[in-house]
Formats: C-alpha cells, sequence, structure tokens
C-alpha cells in the first residue's frame, strides 16, 4: 500500500496506461491516506465519493484506449478555487455554506484531464498567511518535525498550506495551490515539495477566490518537477472569461525535461544575499550553483537593484487589491451574515465576524492606501517600484536564461512563532515576492535538509511564458539534489 | 441669450453644467453576457458576474466600447485610444461587488462640443468635458416588506455612459435644450433609446448662481432626476433657493440634493463632510482599453447623418426656417418621414403640414410618429392634390381628418365625397352671379369704396359651393365681377 501512495504522478499514470494499476484501487488507496492524515487538519472537506466517481469514469475511459493526461490522479484543491456543488471556503468563515453552482476553469480543466479530486485543502484565510495560521477552519500541521524537537507542530508553510500538507504526506498525489507573493514555493520548500506559480495570465484566474488580482496565480504542488510539468499542461490555457489570461498555446511541459543545461546562464543576484540569514540558507544556496555549474550552465552574478523594495510594495498593492476584491463579502447574497439594527450594523457585524486578524489587518492597509491624500504616496508609488522590479529582470534576461536564488530565508518553524510580529511573518516571501511583482514563471525544488533535518528549496525564476526553461533547469537542480528524505509523518 | 433671475438685490446667473447617464442599447451588459431588456421579472436577468460571486471576472463587451466611440464621434469629442477602467469603492447592498467598474482619470472619451437649439430659434455651444464607461447598479426595494428591503439586480452591470458637460448652461431652457439634442444624437445613432421614464437616460444636475461676470459661485449637484421637465423645475427651485440664501447674507454649502417633484423643492441629501472616499484604482481584473485608430474610423463609417447635420441641408435644401428644421430633425423617425413627404413637393407646405396638422394630430393623441395613422405616402399625396388644385387647402384639412379616422387615402375620400375643387370658371361664375343679384346692398358698399367686402363675398361663394370653389379662382371673377 505505502509503495502505491509513493508512485509519481507520472509513474502511476504510465501504469494506469498500461493496465498495471486500476485507477479505483489507486484512488481508493488515496482516500484512505486522507482519512489517516486528518490529524494535520490539510483537508477542509473530503470528497471521497466524487473522488470514486472520478476514478471509475477514469477506469472505463482507459479501458476503452480514451482519457485525459491526468486519468485516476488523485488530486487536493486548495479552498480558494470555487468548486461546484462543494463548499468553497478560502478558509474564512464569512464563505459558511458557500457551494458554487460554478467550477474554476482550473479545477474544470484538472476534471477534465481526468483527476480525482479528493477534497479542499486548508489554507490561510483568503490567501493571506505564510504558515497556514490563519484560516478559521484551524492551523495545518507540516508532516516534517524538526530533529532537535520531534514533539513540536511545525507549520507547512501557506497560504497553500494544506495543499503542501496533504502532498508531503501522502494524503495526495498533487495539489492546486494559488501564488500571490510566494503561496506555492514557501509551503513546497517547507515540505519537501516541488511548487510551480506560472507566469501571471498562464492560468486562468476565473472562479479562483481573488485576493490580489494583479499577482494571483494557480500552479501545482507535486513530489517531483515531472509531475509539476504534467500537472501544470492540464491546469493551463487560454480562458475568455478572464481578461487577463493569456492567449498562447500551453507547450508540452514534460517534453522541456532532459538534458542538461550547457547552453545556458544562470543570474545569481547579489541583492538576495541577506544580513542574518541562516548559514544553511546560503550554503544550500552555493551547493544549487555548483550543481548547475557542473551540469555545464555558466553562472553570471548579476544585480537586481530594486529588490529591497519589494517587499514593502508588495505589502502596498496586494492588500490595496485586497481591501476592494473582499468587499463583495458583506452578508448580502451568500455566506455568513450577522444580523443587525440597520445596514451598517449589519455590515459590521458580519464583517467584524467573518473576517480573520489577519484579514481585517489587510483590508485596512489596502483601504489606508488607497484613500485620498495617501493613494499618491502609496499606492503609486509602489505601482512604480513594481516597474522598476519589473525593468530589473527585463536587464536581467540579457545576460541570462533563469534567475537561482533560495526560496525562503529558513525552514519550516513552529506553529505559533511569528504570530505576535507580522512583519517578521512578510520576510517568509522576501525572495519569493520579486516575482510575482514582476508576474514571472518561478519554481521551487527541494534542494537539501536543514540541520534540523527539515526541507529546503532553491527558487528558479524565468522569463515570462518560458515555463519550459524554468522546468528544464529545475529538473537538472532535482537530479543533482537527490532529494529522497520523508517526512515524520506519512498517510496509509 | 442672456438669461438673468431677478432676486431682491438684482439679478442672477445660473450656472448649470449636466452629467447624463445613458443606458447603452446592447443586448449583453458591460462585462457579462446578461440581457438588458427593462421590465423582467426581479433577478431573473442576472449572471455571475452581475452578482458578484467569489471568483468571477469582469470582460469587457465590445459592442458598449463601440456604442461609446460611436457617441463620443457624434458629440465631435476626442476618442482616447487609450483608457483605463477603474475601481470606485462603496459599500451598498445593490452594488454587489462592493465596488462600480468605472472611468476615472483615463476615459474613453475626451472634449467635444454639441450646439443646442433654443425655443426662439437660436442656437448655442455647449462644451461636452468627457464621457465614460461605467456600470450601472442593481435597485433596491423597499415597498415589498414592513421591515426588509429586497434588492432586484437585473440592472447591476448594465453599461452607462456618463455624458459630462462643461458648466455652459445659463436656464433652464438651455438645460432642457442640452438633453434634448443630446437624447436626439442619442437616438440617431442608436447608442441609447433616451427614455426617461425607463430610467435609461437620468440626469444628475450641477447648479450654482452668480452675479453676471463674476466667478462662479459654490455648487449644489441635483441627482438623478429623470424628466426633462423635473430638470427645469429642479434648476428654477434650486437657482431661487440659492439666491434667496445669497441674499439673506448666507452661504451656500456644497451638497448634493435630491428633487422631490411632488413638493417642488430639492433636499439635501449628504454635505461635502459626508462625501465617500471612493478609493478609485486601475481594476486589476481588466486590461486597459488600447483602441487601433482604424477601429475607430471604421466606427465613424457606421455613424449615419447627424442631427446638426441635417438641420443644415433641410435649411438648404428646402429653405426652410432654424427653428422649423430644428423641430424636424430632432427625431431620426420624423426627419424621415418629413423626407419622404417633402421629396418632390413643395418643401415648406411639406413642413407645414407635417408640424402644424400631422404633430398637432399626433401630439394631442399621444401617438409617435412611427405608429402614425397617416403614412408619409399619404399625406404626400394629400398635398399633390393640394399642389394641382384638385382640392383647396380648406377642403385639404377635411380631407385630412378623414384620413385620420379612416386611414383611407386622399384621393379616395376626394372621389367619395365630391370634394373636387371647381375650377370651371363657368360653374364658379354662376354662383357669384346669384350671389351679386341676392344682395345690391353689399355691392352698393363695394362700389362706395368699402372694399373689405369683397371677403364677405368670397365667404358667401365659398359657402354656397360648399367649399369646393377654388378660392384663387373666386376671388379673381368676384373682383371682376364688381368691378365691371
Amino acid at each position: 500500500m505505502a509503495g502505491m501512495l509513493d508512485l509519481t504522478i507520472a509513474d502511476a499514470r504510465d501504469a494506469m496506461r498500461k493496465g498495471d494499476l486500476a485507477p479505483t484501487e489507486f484512488v481508493g488507496a488515496y482516500i484512505k491516506a486522507v482519512e489517516t492524515a486528518r490529524p494535520l487538519n490539510a483537508y477542509v472537506t473530503e470528497t471521497p465519493d466524487r473522488a470514486m466517481d472520478a476514478a471509475k469514469g477514469s477506469e472505463a475511459r482507459l479501458a476503452k484506449g480514451e482519457g485525459g493526461a491526468l486519468e485516476g490522479i488523485p488530486l487536493g484543491i486548495k479552498d480558494l478555487f470555487c468548486t461546484e456543488g462543494v463548499l468553497s471556503t478560502a478558509g474564512s468563515h464569512i464563505l459558511d455554506g458557500f457551494e458554487p453552482t460554478y467550477e474554476s476553469t482550473v479545477s474544470g480543466n484538472l476534471l477534465a484531464a481526468g483527476a480525482a479530486m479528493l477534497g479542499k485543502c486548508n489554507m490561510d484565510e483568503f490567501a493571506m498567511g505564510s504558515a497556514n495560521m490563519t484560516s478559521y477552519y484551524g492551523p495545518v500541521e507540516n508532516p516534517w518535525r524538526a530533529l532537535d524537537a520531534p514533539d513540536k507542530k511545525l507549520v507547512p508553510g501557506g497560504s497553500s498550506g494544506g495543499s503542501a500538507a496533504a502532498v508531503a504526506a501522502r494524503a495526495a498525489l498533487g495539489a492546486t495551490g494559488t501564488d500571490t507573493g510566494g503561496s506555492i514555493r514557501q509551503p513546497a520548500a517547507f515540505t519537501g515539495l516541488v511548487g510551480m506559480k506560472p507566469t501571471y495570465g498562464r492560468c486562468s484566474r476565473w472562479g479562483v477566490i481573488a485576493f490580489a488580482s494583479s499577482l494571483d496565480q494557480a500552479g501545482p504542488l507535486t513530489r517531483t518537477v515531472r509531475d509539476t510539468a504534467i500537472m501544470l499542461g492540464a491546469m493551463a490555457g487560454h480562458d475568455s472569461k478572464d481578461s487577463t489570461s493569456v492567449d498562447l498555446p500551453v507547450p508540452d511541459y514534460e517534453a522541456a525535461l532532459g538534458g542538461d543545461v550547457r547552453n545556458l546562464k544562470i543570474g545569481v543576484p547579489k541583492e538576495y544575499r541577506l544580513d542574518g540569514m541562516p548559514a544553511e540558507i546560503e550554503t544550500l544556496w552555493q551547493l544549487g550553483i555548483a550543481w548547475l555549474k557542473d551540469a555545464g550552465a555558466q553562472i553570471v552574478d548579476i544585480s537586481l537593484p530594486h529588490t529591497k523594495y519589494a517587499l514593502p510594495a508588495y505589502y502596498i498593492v496586494a492588500p490595496a487589491e485586497a481591501s476592494s476584491n473582499l468587499a463583495r463579502y458583506d452578508g448580502v447574497r451568500f455566506g455568513l451574515r450577522v444580523d443587525g439594527d440597520t445596514l451598517q450594523e449589519m455590515y459590521e457585524n458580519t464583517r467584524a465576524e467573518g473576517f480573520g486578524d489577519e484579514v481585517k489587518r489587510r483590508v485596512l492597509i489596502g483601504t489606508y492606501v488607497l484613500s485620498a491624500g495617501y493613494y499618491d504616496a502609496y499606492y503609486l508609488q509602489a505601482q512604480k517600484v513594481r516597474t522598476r522590479i519589473a525593468d530589473d529582470f527585463r536587464k536581467a534576461w540579457e545576460k541570462v536564461d533563469a534567475v537561482l536564488t533560495p526560496t525562503a530565508p529558513s525552514a519550516a518553524f513552529a506553529q505559533g512563532e511569528k504570530m505576535d510580529d507580522p512583519i517578521a511573518m512578510y520576510l517568509n516571501d522576501i525572495f519569493t515576492v520579486p516575482a510575482s511583482m514582476a508576474g514571472l514563471p518561478a519554481i521551487s525544488v527541494p534542494a537539501g535538509l536543514s540541520a534540523q533535518g527539515l526541507p529546503l528549496g532553491l527558487h528558479l525564476i524565468g522569463k515570462p511564458f518560458d515555463e519550459e526553461t524554468v522546468l528544464h533547469i529545475a529538473n537538472v537542480l532535482e537530479q543533482a539534489a537527490g532529494f529522497d528524505a520523508e517526512p515524520s509523518f506519512l498517510a496509509g | 441669450m442672456a438669461s438673468l433671475m431677478k432676486g431682491r438685490t438684482g439679478d442672477w446667473e445660473i450656472v448649470i453644467g449636466l452629467e447624463i447617464h445613458a443606458q447603452v442599447t446592447a443586448d449583453a451588459k458591460l462585462f457579462s453576457g446578461a440581457s438588458t431588456a427593462f421590465g423582467a421579472e426581479p433577478n431573473t436577468q442576472v449572471s455571475l458576474v452581475d452578482a458578484a460571486m467569489p471568483g468571477m471576472l469582469p470582460v469587457v463587451n465590445e459592442r458598449s466600447i463601440e456604442q461609446a466611440v460611436r457617441t463620443g464621434l457624434a458629440l465631435n469629442a476626442e476618442v482616447r485610444l487609450h483608457s483605463v477602467f477603474a475601481r470606485k469603492n462603496y459599500f451598498y447592498p445593490d452594488l454587489p461587488q462592493g465596488y462600480q467598474i468605472s472611468q476615472y482619470e483615463e476615459p474613453i472619451i475626451g472634449e467635444g462640443e454639441i450646439v443646442i437649439d433654443l425655443p426662439d430659434g437660436d442656437s448655442k455651444p455647449v462644451g461636452i468635458e468627457r464621457l465614460h464607461l461605467e456600470q450601472d447598479a442593481g435597485k433596491s426595494l423597499h415597498d415589498q416588506h414592513p421591515s426588509q428591503s429586497y434588492i432586484d439586480l437585473n440592472r447591476s452591470g448594465v453599461t452607462l455612459m456618463e455624458i459630462v458637460s462643461k458648466p455652459d448652461m445659463r436656464s433652464a431652457d438651455e438645460a432642457a435644450a442640452y438633453i434634448e439634442k443630446i437624447r436626439s444624437i442619442l437616438r440617431y445613432i442608436g447608442a441609447c433609446d433616451g427614455n426617461m421614464q425607463e430610467g435609461s437616460m437620468r440626469a444628475d444636475v450641477n447648479v450654482s448662481v452668480r452675479r453676471p461676470g463674476e466667478a462662479l459661485g459654490t455648487r449644489c449637484e441635483i441627482k438623478n432626476v429623470n424628466s426633462i421637465r423635473f430638470v427645469r423645475q429642479a434648476i428654477d427651485h434650486e437657482a431661487a433657493r440659492q439666491i434667496e440664501i445669497i441674499e439673506d447674507g448666507g452661504e451656500i454649502d456644497q451638497e448634493t440634493r435630491l428633487y422631490d417633484p411632488d413638493r417642488g423643492e430639492t433636499r439635501s441629501m449628504r454635505t461635502k463632510e459626508d462625501a465617500h472616499d471612493y478609493r478609485y484604482f486601475p481594476d486589476p481584473d481588466l486590461l486597459p482599453v488600447d483602441l487601433e485608430q482604424s477601429f475607430v474610423d471604421r466606427l465613424k463609417q457606421t455613424l449615419p447623418e447627424l442631427p446638426d447635420q441635417k438641420k443644415a441641408r433641410f435649411i438648404d435644401d428646402y429653405g426652410l426656417s432654424p427653428y422649423d428644421a430644428s423641430v424636424l430633425v430632432a427625431e431620426r423617425e420624423t426627419a424621415e418621414f418629413y423626407e419622404t413627404v417633402a421629396t418632390g413637393r413643395d418643401p415648406k407646405l411639406a413642413a407645414n403640414w407635417v408640424m402644424s396638422e400631422l404633430f398637432g394630430r399626433l401630439n394631442k393623441a399621444d401617438i409617435a410618429i412611427a405608429d402614425s395613422p397617416v403614412s408619409a405616402e399619404a399625406l404626400g399625396g394629400l398635398i399633390d392634390l393640394i399642389a394641382d388644385d384638385t382640392i383647396s387647402g380648406r377642403i385639404a384639412k377635411d380631407v385630412f381628418n378623414e384620413m385620420v379616422e379612416t386611414g383611407k387615402d386622399a384621393a379616395a375620400i376626394v372621389e367619395e365625397k365630391g370634394l373636387k375643387q371647381i375650377t370651371d370658371t363657368g360653374a364658379i361664375e354662376g354662383i357669384i352671379d346669384t350671389i351679386i343679384a341676392e344682395n345690391p346692398d353689399n355691392v352698393a358698399q363695394y362700389q362706395g369704396g368699402n372694399t373689405k367686402v369683397v371677403g364677405w363675398f368670397v365667404g358667401q361663394v365659398m359657402k354656397a359651393s360648399q367649399g369646393k370653389a377654388n378660392p384663387k379662382l373666386v376671388n379673381e371673377l368676384l373682383r371682376k365681377k364688381l368691378d365691371a
């Protein structure tokens, strides 16, 4: 049984196509694994019946020699994706009882490719968080434990923490995440997974509950680079229902894997070397550089001078958009309503009770930076910074094909840590936010363990819509790293 | 036209600017495919986007962009090839997104100018400040339940064009003429049906007063006035209110007011201090609208002849007065009707018949020109009978009444009722001879120098001929006989 759960998407797919593995048996094993993994709190809603129905459909199609790219592949879907007839909460109390009548384009694409949805994955409320501590449905536990404190529950990162924990613990073979400032890549690094945020516009945002519209992108969390390539291929594509979705053909990402990096130039930005960054992060970075060099890549020192402004600018742009995006949760049409004597009171009661502290904090920040008299100093200035950051990368692409950095400034930390210090929490995204601000594709690849035996990730940023090169290099890194450590908790 | 308002302490000038919200005629809303038909059951024309369900995204309706550009061209305004949709943030239950998608710093249409036609035949240019696209809100229904309000989202997301004038108007008459002109242009190009009763056109009226020649006074905005009559009343009431305050030594507070047509007054809705901070910012769900000049040029080709062009042509080609021409071109259908009547006929006679006889009838019965009981061809037929002396103008009015009632054509009625004009000199002379013979006193008066009495003779002859005698012939023959 455990063997079955260790299969990659690519292995399972091939075995099912050959008839060596029955989708119903395979999905059935995962449905059990979801149950065993309940202590992690990775799922808000489990959908075993749906998963089994999908597996039966896959079985019938495969028997006829038909089927899509993900027949019989059991996936977790982040609870930010609206799923038809299935509770969709965004990790928030304010969406109590909300069962959409529609399916998000991305989850719909995955289901159409034959995937079986195991359930809806827990997440930071409205995707705001880096530790999966802000969910109304409670924190998610990282299946990894530190060597020196094996009893301490660690965070899986966030906001796609449920997705990451589920895949790492073998309670899903892959999962969707969304990444606004690092919400796929940082949890991937914290749980020893591959996580990719594609180029902004590559995956449709239609049906994905919005946090910050100009930054939100869906992407996969999987155990290997190949699995990410397969899953991204099924998720991506132009969608006329999303004006910011880009009308470009989706390449065969899996075909981009393999071979060396002899003709590629990898940029190493000096601005990503932070004061007080743990030595093991720096060491891992140097290791990554060495691996790519050994594989034939040319390493180029580059400068991305506006990097240090990325995080502050992000924490203006994202809350500004969020303050407006979250205005629709007013108790009038769906979700939670807490009555009051007047309309104003009903609004206040509903939103006060429905939103958690972090969401309120960001709505307040966002409202403030858009207010008359502050707009120019904050929002407009942040947008200018954003343009500069994009320009930094544009210049870098004249010299290099991809940029290598660490994914996060630390390994996973304990639940409850940094909760009283939002700035310390926000610093988790210091390496991932610039690519988000520039809309670039980026991936985190598990590359090694910290001294405490916790996974660490390396981060590759690529040119717009050049996910292929990013995946290609990530695959080389993955092979060089040979990461095969396992978390303390495994389902099944 | 200087139009001043008299106060206790002297003359005042009223300064008016208008914001007209015009619902764009389209099958779909600005950012969703939902239908926009008026009068449907509540909440039956609402897409997931219009209800702002989580994860829903707006996609701009190209037809709305086209109509805005066409309108801009028709208003002689600058089409801005780059424009941006922005969010205007505020909470209200009939605003499901919690923001209205509008255009703020970068509207699709910039400055322009139209000419308004005033009742005295004068015309005057009025500047257009801008035109931008925005979503309409839904409707709150407060009369359905004793303690709760209901929301109808049918209108939510419908495309509105907000057309902002410059503060160029100086009287209620000018404001009314401006609205009429805008409505006329919108109807000509098919961008909006201009129906104020159904709410497809509404106006916000900005009013201030000042001493002639002085700087602009503080303005008040009267929101959502939904008929031209109310616009006139609201302006007059508001101007009088402001003048009274200033003359009493007070100051005008900048505020938003509502016009109450039942009481004939404007009431404060909110003051400047209560004004919302809308926190406008570019909508990140939408890309900027970038148009090609060729797209604009192509749309220009689709514009029909516009009211002002038509008016100029009517003056040139048909010799009409500016006022008559402006009345006839106000509605495209009327202008077409007139042209059909006038073609190949005496254009002034045609204008008289259309404007006095036909309009009189239609207005009295509240019938649209499209539903006229007398078609343009039929009216032309009647005028032909006048032109070739088959009937007199007087008889023609009777024939016209008959046409309105029976729907028959003029020739048939004339034939049926034997109304053909008597142009036979002998027959008319016979009647004249009889009347002269029977009225020697009147003949004597005439011959004594009272030539006015000829009118009495004409009347008698017409009466004796049951109106059928050709009046011109009657006149000629009478004078000849009486002078003999």
